[in-house]
């Protein structure tokens, strides 16, 4: 590879499941990017898609596939703009298929699309296999097992990418190799270069929540004020190729880039610093340096790697039926007390009226909920809202919860309005580990 | 530099930001200061022994405490702290993206 290679630019267009598009379609129209990536699953979020794909075999792909592909495509095409998502999540085929329908109606001509799959180990996979961080076995779980994806690396992604496709579609593709394999294929960054693997890691850590480095999820009016919020830029990477980087965003955008967004990024959803465990290598974060340049522009270098483990992380999801949320509130002088009765009243006659047997939780949304386990609540709160729910396989047991928080209404305490009741699909995920070798992901090319 | 001024800090929220992210049952709370000279003390105030004391019935399971030198952070990686975690908790937040505020809240002692 020869030295000196240009700059790479990367974006990031969704960062979850349910991101902005709007910031994505002006990234993609401004950022002069060569790669653009969406990220949409999380852990659970491909059980939920197993879920939709049981239900009808050409779903199971992230439900803003058509939206974003209808924006996006022409966009990327017209800038020469590879797009790699893992919007496939659990059924990546049916999510290309799609795309290669959105891409001829829109009259997209030459466009290459690739659907990895391999992702989803169903049958590779024993029962009796351990949980990684806890005990038990899959087979000690009651609930029905929905679907199990292991992480693929970039090297599920590389192969695709070396064919020339212009989208690159999978389902649980790791977050960060989405970014480090079009990162390999451009400096020719090898295997065993584990300090080049850990650098496009990190630049793929730190991008993969979208705009969480550009100033959303930071925000504390007064100590940490975010300008223009409601119209944040999502991130571009300027990545060199000894894998220093420069996070920045578009100029005209919302939000800002700092050492302290970069910061907070850094170690979200990581244990040990020195130990990031990726299906691509072990990154060492401990010693990586920030430079903030200003103008948004910060720069990040120094991570360090070790080789990549011998086994690929698995999610198993089982369908663990509903969950069932059922409030009422209360305002005005003695609301908690009034609250604090209700919380009574409902609690009594679920346990000893309807016998339920699941576990119930009641909080009281004003004087204490998210940190009422912590020993956090405020007794004396003008407007509150009891909360109930529970988690169950048996729907009787959902629909008795809604039945008697709405009962309050003419049963209860005094002056409890507005009553609502949901009823939601829960799902449980464990995770095991799996020989990488035997999970074998492979490709296939759509054009137009 | 942290916005509030020296006299008036009394919150470990005053001196330093943070994030929490979750996996399975477990939290992580990632926790910097504005101003370097604050770093000792939040190291001072923020200990493995002070987040299991404040908070017993919500933090189980150990608490293991990641230093980051040179860009003034402190990581606590708290186990068995999520009432079961996204796939059982029933709390509001099953995720425990609020735990941050919970440290952030804490009164500076020392």
């Amino acid at each position: 590879m020869a030295a000196g290679r240009r700059i790479f630019r990367i974006g990031t267009g969704a960062g979850f499941a349910a991101d902005r598009l709007d910031a994505a379609i002006d990234l993609a129209r401004r950022g002069e990017l060569d790669v653009l990536v969406l990220e949409c699953l999380g852990e659970r979020t491909v059980a939920f898609a197993h879920r939709d794909r049981l239900a009808d075999p050409r779903r199971g792909y992230n439900h803003l596939l058509d939206r974003r592909m209808c924006a996006l495509l022409p966009v990327c095409q017209a800038s020469g703009t590879t797009i790699i998502t893992n919007m496939g999540a659990a059924n990546p085929r049916a999510a290309a298929e799609r795309t290669h329908e959105i891409a001829r109606d829109l009259g997209i001509s030459g466009l290459r699309i690739a659907c990895i799959e391999g992702d989803d180990v169903s049958g590779l996979v024993s029962a009796d296999q351990h949980f990684m961080d806890e005990p038990g076995t899959i087979a000690t779980i009651q609930h029905q097992i929905v679907g199990m994806n292991a992480y693929l690396g970039a090297d599920a992604i590389v192969p695709a990418l070396d064919t020339g496709a212009d989208v690159v579609i999978g389902g649980r593709l790791a977050d960060p190799s989405m970014y480090l394999a079009p990162l390999m294929r451009h400096f020719g960054w090898k295997n065993n270069d584990v300090d080049s693997l850990a650098s496009g890691t990190l630049v793929g850590h730190l991008m993969e929540c979208g705009m969480q480095i550009t100033g959303g999820y930071f925000a504390d009016p007064g100590i940490k004020d975010v300008p223009d919020l409601a119209r944040c830029g999502y991130p571009i990477a300027e990545v060199s190729e000894n894998g220093s980087a420069v996070i920045t965003k578009l100029p005209g955008t919302g939000g800002c880039v700092t050492e302290a967004t970069v910061k907070e990024q850094l170690l979200y959803e990581v244990h040990d610093p020195a130990k990031y465990l990726t299906p691509d290598v072990t990154a060492d974060f401990s010693h990586v340096q920030i430079k903030d340049h200003g103008d948004d522009r910060v720069q990040v270098s120094n991570a360090a790697g070790q080789p990549r483990p011998d086994h690929l992380k698995v999610t198993v999801g089982f369908d663990a039926g509903v969950l069932a949320e059922a409030g009422v509130s209360y305002a005005g002088p003695s609301a908690s007390a009034r609250g604090r009765l209700a919380a009574e009243i409902v609690e009594s006659r679920l346990k000893s009226v309807h016998r339920l047997k699941s576990d119930i939780r009641i909080d009281l949304i004003g004087a204490g909920s998210l940190f009422a386990t912590a020993g956090k609540v405020s007794p004396d709160s003008e407007d509150v809202r009891l909360h109930v729910a529970t988690r169950t396989a048996n729907r009787e047991e959902a629909e008795l919860l809604l039945w008697e928080v709405e009962a309050l209404l003419c049963c209860g305490p005094a002056g409890g309005g507005g009553f609502r009741g949901v009823i939601t699909p829960a799902i449980m995920t464990k995770s095991v580990l799996i020989d990488r070798a035997i999970v074998r992901p492979t490709f296939e090319t759509l054009e137009t | 530099m942290s916005p509030i001024h020296r006299n008036e800090r009394n919150l470990v929220r005053d001196i330093a930001h943070a994030r929490a992210g979750d996996k399975g049952n477990t939290s992580n709370v990632n926790v910097w200061v504005y101003d370097s000279a604050d770093f000792e003390l939040l190291k001072r105030n923020l200990t493995v022994e002070r987040i299991k004391r404040e908070f017993p019935q919500l933090v189980r399971g150990n608490v293991s405490r990641y230093v980051i030198e040179h860009l003034h952070g402190l990581n606590f990686v708290m186990h068995d702290a999520l009432e079961g975690g996204v796939n059982a908790s029933l709390n509001l937040d099953s995720h425990g993206k609020s735990w941050s505020y919970l440290i952030l809240g804490l009164a500076l002692e020392s």
